[in-house]
């Protein structure tokens, strides 16, 4: 099987394309949690196949679109004291702090790395004996278990010039805390596919149950995502709360064991601010306590006053889908992919990023 | 093994036997040979003159290296604008340490392609600095050709028809491949190549078309809204037609790229007359089978670009920007 061209396929992509909008009678507020589903939504036009009662809402699920600056700034900090080796993924080097971000730093001759895979922060650390090397680690479930993996070799290797600037978070959390909301409304929920590689199906049903939403599970690719909406479609008209598992050839019930299992052994829940949501309770991971010693936060003074949020910015209001981002004054205008203000304009696959570079107007 | 150390570019005898042990070995002409301060050269009618600087990492990669490149760029440019190359110069920044082994087999590949495209390299420059000062070897090339036929970009037209002359986005993606942080498997070679033998097919055939750009930095998205921009001109896409490999589509799924922002090396956008396109095309196609015409000028007003994907869903192609980086997740 192709998984790139099957999945594109467009004959396929035309009959759903019908089904949905001979099935979809009322009008049903999807969210994407996930941000590379708003960003394929964009690219491949899904917003324009799936007919006018489909309303997409672009949800909290990018790591890079929820960083709050205060968190950039504290990075900022850590990369530019002396004798650092900063090592990051490589969004994060453009998401902007309250004056800086990490790439104009690097370009002030501070020692600041973009990896392609975090295990590579291990050799670096080995290979500069001399140096302190810091790890940037963000992302959902996603990306948790490498970091844990990374932080277990650590141990192994007794290294002791490595440590962890550590920025996860979870996605039942902010998903909770939006439904809690009573200004927002989701019929129904995208599931994130990456994610659920991770966790397993299992952890949305609890989600669909108490706030009666269905959730579909769907992979990135247009045939993925359109099946999904098919069926949150058809349990929206027949009004039923389940859990769909699309990505079937990725997703099990109770997801990757070893994987949560490596998570839970370094890592405990905690509370997150979440960029344009503000703090939500539960919504990130730390090191466990045992492990302070790594902890580039109790290691080294990471305190920092930050910027508040620019009062213009919307992102708070796309996030709830209570506004488009057309609706913000300063979309493509003072907040565009090269100065971007708010959460939504930062990475290539928050939502408002996403329109700017896909449907800045309807053509 | 020996490498290059300062002194090699120290202006004394240790850099006077590099240039003519073994530059003068590869770059043998006898305008070169002549030792002048400058190249003196013959040329009647119009002139093109273009220079660009080359400073790829890895300096060794598949389909090509630094030395390739840095000819074929040159006589790209040239070629673009309906010349025909005639003369080149060079200029090395060359890290200490850099093996003679590695420097020998840029020049020879700098050497072979000169010879393929009967273009003469003249004058040249050598300079070497310290370790950590550039990535192993920087170089710059000049060079002049003399026009056969004018190609402008400012002669777009309405209704024109764009081709491009292959699939697009393999040297951005071998490279993005072979960079040691990713070090992907592929057999995918970079499309590096001299331009020169199709564009002379082209006007041996009395094609001249209206526009001609390589798709290098900033790939087939950078050339069409430059032309969108400066001819003030809506060009429409059609994305089935527009050939990607499926390695290259791979690879920029795997990193969150567009292969039309990739950089291509021996591949070109033309804008056509409509009643040459087709016989364009099947010149095009006996150089690569997956030239193809990918769209046309629709209207004289907007400055855009308009991709159409195969469902039939329209959204705009926009300039590449920033830094390319791979995404999260």
């Amino acid at each position: 099987m192709d998984l790139i061209n099957d999945f594109r396929d467009k004959d396929l992509i035309f009959s759903l394309s019908n089904l949905i909008q001979k099935k979809s009678k009322k009008p049903l507020n999807i969210m994407e949690i996930c941000g590379g589903h708003t960003h394929s939504i964009m690219k491949f036009g899904i917003h324009k196949l799936v007919g006018k009662n489909i309303n997409f809402i672009h949800g909290p699920g990018c790591p890079v679109c929820v960083m709050p600056r205060s968190k950039i700034d504290a990075a900022i900090k850590l990369a530019s004291m002396d004798n650092v080796i900063f090592t990051t993924l490589a969004d994060m080097l453009r998401v902007p702090g309250s004056t800086s971000t990490l790439q104009k730093a690097r370009s002030q001759g501070h020692d600041i790395r973009a990896l392609y895979s975090p295990l590579d922060v291990i050799q670096i650390a080995k290979d500069n004996p001399d140096k302190k090397v810091i790890f940037f680690a963000i992302g959902f479930e996603t990306t948790t278990p490498m970091t844990a993996v990374v932080v277990e070799k650590a141990i192994e290797l007794g290294l002791k010039n490595l440590f962890f600037h550590i920025n996860h978070v979870t996605v039942p959390a902010p998903v909770r805390a939006l439904m809690n909301d009573e200004n927002v409304k989701i019929d129904a929920f995208l599931g994130p596919s990456h994610v659920s590689v991770i966790t397993g199906s299992k952890i949305y049903e609890s989600i669909a149950n108490d706030y009666k939403k269905p959730i579909a599970i769907s992979g990135f690719e247009p045939v993925d995502i359109l099946d999904g909406i098919l069926n949150l479609v058809e349990q929206g008209e027949n009004e039923t709360y389940k859990v769909y598992n699309q990505y079937k050839r990725a997703v099990k019930l109770e997801g990757n064991l070893k994987a949560k299992e490596l998570i839970d052994k370094y890592f405990k829940i905690c509370d997150f601010e979440f960029r344009g949501l503000g703090n939500i309770p539960n919504g990130g991971v730390d090191l466990k306590d045992k492990y302070s010693y790594l902890n580039a936060k109790f290691v080294f003074d990471c305190n920092v006053e930050s910027k508040k949020e620019s009062k213009a910015c919307i992102c708070g209001e796309i996030l709830k889908g209570r506004a488009k981002p057309y609706d913000c004054k300063i979309f493509s205008k003072v907040c565009n992919p090269q100065n971007p203000i708010g959460s939504c304009m930062v990475s290539s696959e928050g939502a408002c990023a996403a329109y700017y570079k896909y449907a800045k107007e309807n053509v | 093994m020996k490498n290059i150390l300062l002194s090699h570019g120290g202006g004394g005898e240790e850099m006077n036997e590099l240039i003519n042990e073994l530059i003068f070995k590869y770059f043998d002409n006898e305008i070169l040979k002549e030792t002048n301060d400058s190249a003196i050269l013959k040329i009647d009618g119009e002139i093109a003159f273009s220079t660009d600087s080359y400073v790829v990492t890895p300096i060794f990669f598949s389909g090509g290296d630094i030395g390739k490149i840095s000819v074929c760029g040159t006589i790209n440019d040239l070629c673009m604008v309906g010349a025909k190359p005639l003369y080149l110069s060079v200029g090395f920044i060359i890290e200490e340490g850099l093996s003679f082994d590695e420097f020998e087999k840029i020049l020879s590949s700098m050497s072979k392609i000169a010879k393929e495209n009967d273009v003469k390299i003249v004058c040249g420059d050598t300079k070497v600095v310290p370790k950590g000062k550039c990535d192993k070897i920087f170089i710059n090339t000049s060079g002049i050709g003399k026009i056969i036929h004018k190609i402008e970009t400012k002669n777009i037209k309405n209704r024109a028809k764009i081709l491009i002359s292959g699939d697009i986005a393999r040297h951005g993606s071998v490279i993005v491949a072979a960079r040691d942080e990713i070090n992907l498997e592929s057999d995918l070679k970079s499309d590096c190549r001299s331009l020169k033998d199709i564009v002379m097919a082209l006007f041996e055939n009395n094609i001249y078309p209206q526009a001609m750009r390589d798709a290098t930095r900033g790939g087939l998205s950078a050339v069409l809204n430059e032309w969108a921009n400066f001819n003030k001109i809506e060009i429409l896409l059609n994305e089935e037609s527009i050939k990607v490999q499926d390695e290259v589509m791979g690879i920029c799924e795997l990193l969150g790229f567009e292969p039309y922002d990739l950089a291509n090396e021996g591949t070109f956008v033309l804008a056509i007359d409509e009643k040459d396109s087709k016989k364009a095309l099947e010149i095009l196609k006996n150089f690569n089978e997956n030239a193809s015409i990918i769209g046309e000028v629709i209207s004289d007003k907007n400055s855009r670009v308009i991709l159409k994907n195969p469902y039939g869903v329209k959204r705009f192609l926009e300039y590449p920007k920033g830094e390319l980086l791979p995404r999260i997740c």
